[in-house]
């Protein structure tokens, strides 16, 4: 866990400025009279898996979708390059809940790859010229074997895994997951988790990633936010799963602690 | 126009194509029914089928609009009224909270009223019901020049818009992920539509112009497994019921719209029996 060592694990102003980081600063979104959250205040550094956490109605879709620009917000967010040549809006990729999808029309893995990546109609093209890139893409989440599969054959897992290579390319700078756990059969979890380390390490982005599996969280999370209309506590998971406000919320889990010090080693 | 009517003369050796009339309304299912396969395919998979359904509606306040004016021509009246009500719908029911087919059913049923109210007005309703049933075979030289230009307009917004909206079709937040406005594609989408109803609505009729719009989509998508196949079978399933449907309602002298949507009716039923067959 090289990785761990050379990036700070608690979130603080200062670091931000020398390391590769996306900088979320006063967020708040209000719908209507009703504010869903405020006073958020994140730093996501590259190469680090953060995991958002809180009970349901805490705001942790409607942050991310703030994020992406979908839902009206105030506050910024800056994006630093490690060698600071880039700055400003980073390249955002994101997982929404594979839930939400609508995979009843007749659409195959490559005609999504293909109306995403080209302009030319998928009615048009055959697409022959992308298929290795939608290959490569794939490949990265073990999937290739589903390129022409339609969407609505694929199990949860699958699917997941299919939209994750999506949100690879173009290669983002930060990615966003929207409770990619649920309704993923254990095997598909554990891949699911093996191929975000893999890509933490290897391309140094930044995850972002809600979950509702705390066992999960505590497993692979380097820095874990609790989200409850404001941000509660945030740090590492030891030190979020000890305070007392977390298990305030989530009431008290019995073996929690056992699991965080035996998990993260 | 004479040298198509002596290819088709040529190719069509039939009885029933020596008639001009029946020339022209050949011409325009030809020219149509493609159109309404390609757009079904979208309006099915971005679930619009009461949105397409409204769009008729307000085609019809758009014809008594036109009247009203005078001036202008019904159908350009017809085809701008359209665009507004269907760009303006988009935009409500992007910006309200309110569920979606509440915001259509409301605009839905006051186009249809205002529609009601004006061509009433004096008693004179009834020279306005062939717009209710339609009447294929009331096709000018002139609506089938603008139709040729509609055709061409469509196909370009279908070549740019395709992927968005396919992307769109599976999850607005992924699309917005992808660069992708909502709003702007969909309104795109939705003019487009408009366009096409308002120009086909003389002939195929108020009542009946959405099946067209759901029936061939709903039929392929019974039995393809992917997006080109999709689309073509669509357009293929249209085109079939609507040459068909137009030469039954010859033979049978009967409302040539109606019977093309019991045609496509039975198509969707077969393809519904078909799917395990054919769907992965």
């Amino acid at each position: 866990m090289f990785k761990n060592i050379m990036h700070h694990r608690a979130s603080s102003c200062s670091d931000c400025a020398k390391l590769c980081c996306t900088k979320i600063e006063d967020f708040r979104v209000k719908i209507g009279n009703l504010t869903i959250f405020e006073d958020v205040n994140l730093h996501l550094h590259c190469g680090q898996l953060t995991a958002l956490i809180g009970p349901n109605g805490a705001g942790k879709s409607t942050l991310l979708k703030a994020i992406l620009g979908e839902v009206a917000h105030t506050g910024s967010l800056q994006y630093t390059a490690a060698d600071g040549r880039r700055k400003g809006q980073p390249i955002i990729g994101y997982v929404p809940q594979y839930l939400r999808f609508d995979v009843s029309a007749p659409i195959s893995v490559m005609d999504i790859f293909l109306a995403c990546l080209t302009e030319k109609p998928v009615w048009l093209t055959s697409g022959r010229k992308m298929r290795p890139r939608i290959l490569k893409n794939l490949a990265r989440v073990h999937a290739e074997h589903l390129i022409d599969r339609r969407l609505g054959a694929l199990s949860g897992g699958e699917l997941q895994r299919v939209l994750l290579a999506l949100a690879l390319d173009p290669l983002p700078d930060l990615l966003l997951l929207d409770e990619p756990v649920s309704g993923v059969d254990q095997n598909g979890l554990e891949l699911f988790y093996e191929i975000l380390a893999e890509l933490r390490e290897q391309e140094d982005m930044s995850i972002l990633l809600i979950s509702h599996d705390l066992n999960m969280v505590a497993r692979h999370a380097d820095q874990v936010v609790l989200l409850n209309k404001a941000v509660v506590t945030s740090g590492t998971p030891e030190e979020v799963f000890a305070d007392k406000r977390t298990r305030q919320i989530f009431g008290l889990l019995a073996g929690f602690q056992q699991e965080t010090q035996g998990g993260n080693a | 126009m004479n040298e198509i009517y002596t290819l088709l003369d040529i190719l069509l050796p039939f009885d029933w194509a020596h008639y001009t009339f029946m020339k022209h309304a050949f011409l325009a299912i030809l020219c149509i029914t493609p159109l309404f396969g390609l757009l079904s395919t979208m309006v099915v998979s971005n679930r619009m089928a009461f949105f397409s359904d409204s769009l008729g509606h307000g085609a019809f306040t758009g014809i008594a609009i036109g009247v009203l004016l005078g001036a202008v021509s019904p159908l350009l009246s017809l085809i701008v009224f359209s665009i507004a009500f269907a760009v303006f719908i988009t935009y409500i029911k992007n910006k309200s909270t309110a569920s979606t087919d509440t915001i259509i059913g409301v605009f839905s049923s006051t186009a249809i009223a205002l529609g009601l109210m004006i061509m009433s007005r004096g008693g004179g309703f009834n020279k306005f019901s062939s717009f209710l049933i339609g009447d294929v075979l009331s096709i000018t030289v002139e609506d089938l020049q603008a139709l040729v230009f509609v055709v061409l307009l469509v196909l370009v917004g279908w070549a740019v818009l395709f992927n968005r909206l396919l992307v769109l079709s599976i999850n607005s937040a992924f699309a917005r992920s992808r660069g992708i406005s909502t709003f702007c594609v969909e309104s795109m989408f939705a003019a487009m539509l408009a366009v096409v109803v308002s120009i086909s609505i003389q002939w195929v009729g108020i009542l009946i112009i959405n099946a067209l719009l759901v029936l061939p989509a709903a039929a392929a998508r019974n039995v393809t497994n992917n997006v080109k196949s999709y689309q073509l079978l669509s357009v293929a399933i249209a085109l079939t019921a609507g040459i068909a449907g137009l030469l039954l309602a010859y033979y049978f002298n009967m409302a040539a719209g109606a019977t093309i949507v019991v045609l496509s009716a039975i198509i969707f039923f077969v393809t519904l029996l078909l799917k395990s067959r054919f769907v992965r």
